[in-house]
């Protein structure tokens, strides 16, 4: 099965209470950290581990740990990014739903680590029943003494703020997050200042995913070199994938990175396979934003190798034939799937959740919008391919944020592997707009 | 300076009073205003919708501009800008639950409630929404009344919903 570090005791009853989570090892670390522990001692641990921001960027935490200002005098803070909203991605709704006092245990491992006494965990809105979730664990364990004043009797004192988000994908871009948090439009900041420098109320400020901070707690029980020790190579540790699609057992898999694409898809302990009668044609591996892959790519390296789920793997062969472990959303697509039609909905929810900031984000998730409805529903132009692939090669790198790169690439990944795909509707409007038509033409389906 | 116009109409009730002001306790001294989102969350549990009153209401609460409100409350989608029904139905039309079979579902919702997106029922009692991905992608179709997630949609199951809630 594979080590668990995220969700060992996921299934235990009663779980997201506090005494049954004390009961299985819950705030040790904490115990562990106050008492034994300086805050550097802990960066330094969880810099050896390696572990790598689990929201989607993939930058190495401990870095950015270590890259927080530390003037004299003035607070820092500690936001845990839990804005989840990555079309695909649902492992955050489900660890802080199932097990909320594992990220109480990192926030507070990861605040002391950092500096902070009063820190943040932003949630999506649209998930106000886990919040009441999050605050009801925040109360056991002030009330048992894990946060507020001289926690432990160490001298250290931690607030812990729930705030809920209001409904905005781009709230999940750290520096929109942290506009969203002073009570603004989410719109994102220009970098520099990065948010170690002038982060919340322009105070130096740490930015991290839910899952990064929960792997803190098993870090200081266990030793960042333990943690690196899992994994392969650069990917150290476990991540947790959320799998959704044409798969037999949909659902949130905490795997050790490493583990073939293959073998995630077809073994029976994660997706457990295609569904029944269906072949796999496609995969999104990181979230809608990543590259999508044909089935053949999606499985194995440009020179034949087994392609891992790992982020150096995931992304092997570059944009050319490679994608990205991003997020961990894993959307399998079987031969019923058109990809036309995917990639005009993905397009859509970028157009939707655009700022409106920078005009090639603003302007040309729009354009794409219109030129891939116009193709899906049998008005498509000759010109319009090229076109799409003008636009989003307009919008990449010219934006403030990673939104219009995100909604660049899901669009030229889909024309780059299944540009036939595109050209099959544009030539056959009658037929492709027909209910259920899909593509039938030459690919590879495993 | 705040305006001063028909706006007595909407007040917190005394718990949710005391709810906003220890909301407002929350953040450091000066910072009142990172309590404008969750006040419009707690506007909007009272009142049903975003009601310019109630906009105005809170920009008093926080001692800001009421254009600070409405720029936030119009950015964000969650607060509804129009009265609803009594029950909103904010379903996910992102990929993932597409693949489930999340369009037909969709369209027997429609359907069943003679409604498109954006509408209310001529009863006033379902108000239906279009929301991009709930973050709930391996349990789709899902679609959200107020706080609860309804999933693994079906024909059926829709119609088991809305007839539990007709009642």
């Amino acid at each position: 099965m594979g080590i668990k570090i995220l969700t060992e005791h996921i299934d235990v009853p009663g779980i997201e209470t506090f005494d049954v989570y004390r009961k299985q090892g819950g705030y040790t670390a904490v115990e562990k950290a106050l008492k034994t522990m300086t805050p550097d001692a802990i960066v330094e641990e969880v810099k050896k581990a390696g572990v790598r921001g689990r929201g989607g960027a993939g930058f190495p935490m401990g870095m950015k740990w270590s890259f927080l200002a530390k003037p004299e005098g003035v607070p820092r803070y500690l936001v845990c990014n839990a804005d989840e909203s990555e079309p695909g991605t649902f492992k955050d709704h489900y660890l802080m739903k199932m097990i909320p006092h594992l990220l109480i245990e990192g926030m507070i491992i990861s605040s002391f680590a950092l500096g902070a006494n009063k820190s943040f965990i932003y949630v999506r809105g649209e998930l106000m029943y886990v919040i009441h979730i999050l605050e009801k664990a925040i109360a056991e364990a002030t009330a048992k003494g894990f946060l507020g004043k001289n926690i432990l009797g160490s001298g250290y004192d931690l607030e812990l703020v729930v705030q809920p988000g209001g409904g905005a994908y781009i709230c999940g871009e750290e520096t929109a997050l942290l506009e969203s948090l002073e009570g603004k439009r989410g719109n994102p900041r220009n970098k520099p200042p990065f948010p170690a420098v002038k982060g919340l109320y322009q105070c130096p400020t740490v930015v991290n995913n839910v899952e990064s901070i929960a792997t803190t707690a098993w870090i200081v029980n266990n030793g960042g070199d333990a943690y690196a020790a899992i994994g392969i190579g650069r990917s150290t540790g476990t991540k947790l994938i959320s799998a959704s699609g044409h798969i037999n057992k949909p659902g949130v898999y905490e795997i050790e990175l490493g583990v073939p694409v293959e073998d995630f898809i077809y073994a029976d302990e994660w997706c457990g396979g295609i569904r029944p009668g269906h072949k796999f044609k496609a995969l999104v591996a990181g979230g809608s934003s990543v590259p999508i892959l044909p089935a053949n790519l999606a499985l194995t390296l440009a020179n034949g190798e087994k392609r891992l789920m790992s982020y150096e793997s995931l992304s092997d062969g570059g944009f050319a034939t490679g994608t990205m472990l991003g997020s961990g959303g894993f959307i399998v697509f079987d031969e019923t799937s058109c990809i036309v039609r995917n990639t005009w909905n993905f397009c859509r929810f970028y157009h939707h959740e655009s700022c409106g900031q920078c005009s090639p984000c603003r302007e040309g998730t729009g354009w794409m919008e219109k030129v891939l409805h116009r193709i899906e529903y049998g008005h498509g132009h000759q010109q319009d391919i090229d076109l799409l692939v003008d636009v989003a090669k307009k919008i990449e790198g010219n934006t403030i944020c990673p939104l219009g790169d995100a909604a660049a690439w899901p669009v030229a990944s889909a024309i780059r592997h299944f540009r036939d795909e595109f050209q099959w509707h544009i030539d056959n409007p009658s037929e492709a707009t027909q209910p259920g038509a899909v593509y039938r033409g030459e690919m590879a389906l495993v | 300076m705040t305006t001063e116009t028909n706006n007595s109409a909407v007040e917190f009730t005394p718990e949710r009073l005391t709810k906003a002001k220890e909301i407002i306790a929350r953040y450091p001294e000066g910072r009142q205003k990172s309590a404008l989102l969750p006040l419009l969350h707690l506007l909007q549990e009272q009142e049903g919708w975003t009601s310019p009153e109630g906009m105005d209401y809170v920009a008093r609460m926080l001692d800001i501009q009421p254009i600070e409100v409405y720029e936030v409350a119009t950015f964000y989608t969650m607060y509804h800008l129009d009265p609803v029904g009594k029950h909103v139905i904010e379903y996910c039309r992102t990929g993932p639950c597409c693949l489930m079979g999340g369009e037909e579902v969709y369209a027997h919702l429609k359907n069943r409630l003679g409604i498109d997106a954006g509408q209310t029922t001529v009863d006033g009692r379902f108000t239906l929404k279009e929301v991009e991905c709930l973050a709930a992608c391996g349990m789709g179709p899902v679609f959200q009344i107020r706080e609860k997630y309804y999933m693994h949609l079906t024909n059926d199951r829709v119609d088991e919903i809305i007839d539990e809630l007709s009642k």
